[in-house]
């Protein structure tokens, strides 16, 4: 017997089982080991797929044995393995950090609890993108969103607790359409299965049914997405929320609100539906730009840093939304691959606050002036983070957006180009006055002296830090990934 | 506190007992009628529910601790999941019921009465849980 042809199932169920165990373990040292050696063991099992993938193409799981499309099927393409990859190594590479940061946020007695929280987030993502099923997708996008509003109020201060309930009530708002949608697709289709309603669907064009559900997905996911104007709850979750949780979901959640997006969008409905129909495309691209300007900008004024770049983040969802409205394989690829290079700096930059938290129990850029000379090497990491999230050369974060600046020169919109470029400046600020503040200012008379954050804690930032340089040089992996993704995915819908 | 309802503790006395047996009967005749292990750990928790409330809800608690609801809220997943997990290892699919027995029908039948006291487990326990939770709220 072996394992190999049981892969996807096993992807999603290893995580999924390892929750339960999670509750029955209860000792927190032994519960993050544990959850610890299933992400590692997750992130093995993506990359197995992601090399099933490329040696025989695209293949289906049928869950129970029930052939697609009266039965569940899981459905691993060049997309959802490459998502898939991104999910679980951001999970291993937040976990190995967690110990210690978990154990100084969260109380003793709920650590066990937030393990398996994460555990149980960790499934639904990953299972939001293997399956080929419409309906299945909403059950995981409820089991990843349940754990996360839990994770979130797992926080210490009351204020977790307001927004952990803002983003529950906004989360479920964003559910329901979803349902709302797929519930009328299947009234016109009969089916949940995402390969046979692109099959049926497009007997369906002309129905006003059907612009009404690809309505209601579009905006139930973007509210998943926080895509501006429907990104309120993203700053007070991400900032009330544990260190470990704020990296975990920023590099991940949003990631598969918007591969949902594009799975639904491009496979499900089809591209040509999209440019033909109901002008969703442009309505994507203004809201892009809008996030992209008006994210930086109120990052700019925030005291609070993780709020600073829970801001920062809806703005880098702008670029990655912006990738995907350009409908083109150029576009898509530059889109997908910010998508991976922004889960690389955002969990550099969240992890590198959570060091200073660890130290200094706050991260108030006021409270953080002069860090830089007590805590140099968490700073340092924090400073390539936000190189990377600027776009300087040399650093991931230049390679998406260059790529972005070429989709939007070949789609002959050279002024996206200039939007980019001035929207990036905006960065540069917010970033600028963490340095000023961390690097130039001196330690405030009577702050409490600090020391260097444990090696435990800086070996998975420093691991996370250099990622970022070498996904900056070496783009062999990650554009070539992302081509490839984009161009299978175009391909497999005819417009290539 | 329901020494002055003589009358609603006697009759529950007598109904919890039928109540409990009823929820089985929700339980295991699931493949056959309308049930299954939701509607089953539902019934099977207002048994206890209705304890509480008549005798007390530290009473109660002593009837079902914490750390035992709290084993079996986890167990009733891992007993369906595991069930998957048997598939695969006896050669089949995740969930794949057939392989559980030598003749197919077999299978599926042990497979979903399995799967659905996975999910009677848990959801009984998952409910007294938050009842409790709700209840020793000062």
């Amino acid at each position: 017997m072996t394992l190999l042809p049981h892969l996807a199932a096993l992807q999603v169920v290893i995580p999924l089982l390892a929750a339960p165990i999670c509750i029955m373990l209860r000792r927190p040292g032994l519960a993050w080991g544990f959850a610890t050696l299933v992400s590692l063991t997750d992130f093995v099992i993506s990359l197995g797929l992601l090399w099933q993938v490329q040696t025989d193409g695209p293949f289906s799981y049928a869950i129970g044995n029930w052939a697609a499309p009266w039965g569940i099927e899981y459905r691993v393409d060049a997309l959802a393995a490459y998502m898939l990859v991104i999910i679980s190594a951001m999970g291993a590479a937040v976990m190995l950090f967690a110990r210690r940061s978990i154990e100084a946020e969260i109380e003793h007695a709920r650590i066990y609890l937030f393990y398996t929280c994460y555990l149980l987030c960790l499934t639904g993502l990953l299972g939001m993108v293997i399956t080929g099923d419409a309906f299945n997708l909403f059950v995981f996008l409820e089991i990843s969103a349940l754990s996360s509003y839990a994770m979130i109020a797992l926080g210490r201060g009351r204020r977790a607790l307001t927004a952990a309930y803002h983003y529950l009530i906004l989360g479920t708002v964003g559910a329901t359409f979803y349902v709302i949608g797929v519930g009328l697709v299947y009234s016109l289709t009969g089916t949940l299965n995402m390969a046979d309603l692109s099959r049926l669907l497009p007997q369906a064009a002309g129905y006003r049914t059907l612009e009404v559900a690809l309505a209601f997905i579009t905006v139930g996911v973007a509210l998943k997405l926080a895509l501006f104007p429907l990104h309120k709850w993203l700053p007070d979750a991400y900032s009330y929320a544990p260190s470990v949780v704020s990296a975990f979901l920023a590099s991940t959640a949003t990631k598969v609100a918007l591969y949902v997006l594009i799975r639904l969008f491009f496979t499900v409905f089809g591209a040509s539906y999209l440019t033909e129909g109901i002008p969703v495309a442009e309505v994507l691209l203004v809201t892009a730009i809008a996030a992209m300007f008006s994210g930086s900008a109120v990052a700019i004024w925030q005291a609070d840093l993780k709020r600073s770049l829970a801001y920062s983040s809806v703005a880098q969802i702008g670029y990655m939304v912006l990738g995907v409205a350009l409908i083109s394989a150029a576009g898509m690829a530059a889109g997908l691959l910010h998508l991976f290079n922004h889960a690389l700096m955002k969990a550099c930059l969240f992890l590198a606050l959570g060091a200073v938290f660890y130290r200094l129990k706050s991260v108030n850029i006021r409270d953080m002036e002069g860090i830089a000379r007590q805590m140099p090497l968490t700073m340092g990491a924090f400073v390539v983070g936000g190189l990377s999230l600027i776009g300087v050369p040399l650093t991931a974060g230049f390679i998406s957006k260059w790529y972005l600046m070429l989709a939007s020169f070949q789609d002959g919109r050279w002024w996206l180009a200039v939007l980019i470029v001035l929207s990036s400046l905006l960065a540069v600020v917010y970033v600028w006055r963490v340095v000023e503040a961390a690097y130039l200012r001196p330690r405030p008379h009577g702050a409490p002296a600090v020391r260097e954050a444990p090696m435990s804690l800086l070996a998975p930032l420093w691991g996370l830090a250099l990622a970022n340089i070498w996904f900056g040089l070496d783009t062999s992996y990650s554009y070539g990934a992302a081509q490839w993704a984009a161009e299978a995915l175009f391909r497999a819908g005819g417009l290539l | 506190m329901m020494h002055r309802h003589p009358i609603l503790r006697a009759v529950s006395k007598l109904l919890i007992a039928p109540i409990m047996l009823f929820a089985l009967y929700v339980q295991f005749h699931g493949d056959y009628g309308p049930g299954g292990g939701f509607q089953a750990g539902v019934i099977l928790a207002v048994a206890f529910i209705l304890y509480a409330l008549m005798f007390g809800v530290e009473t109660a608690r002593r009837v079902a601790p914490m750390w035992m609801l709290r084993f079996l809220t986890a167990f009733g997943v891992l007993l369906y999941g595991g069930t998957g997990v048997v598939g695969i290892l006896l050669g089949g699919a995740f969930l794949d019921y057939n392989v559980l027995a030598a003749d197919p029908k077999a299978g599926q039948h042990i497979g979903i009465l399995l799967v659905e006291g996975g999910v009677g487990i848990t959801v009984a326990s998952v409910m007294i849980v938050l009842f409790f939770t709700f209840a020793g709220r000062k």
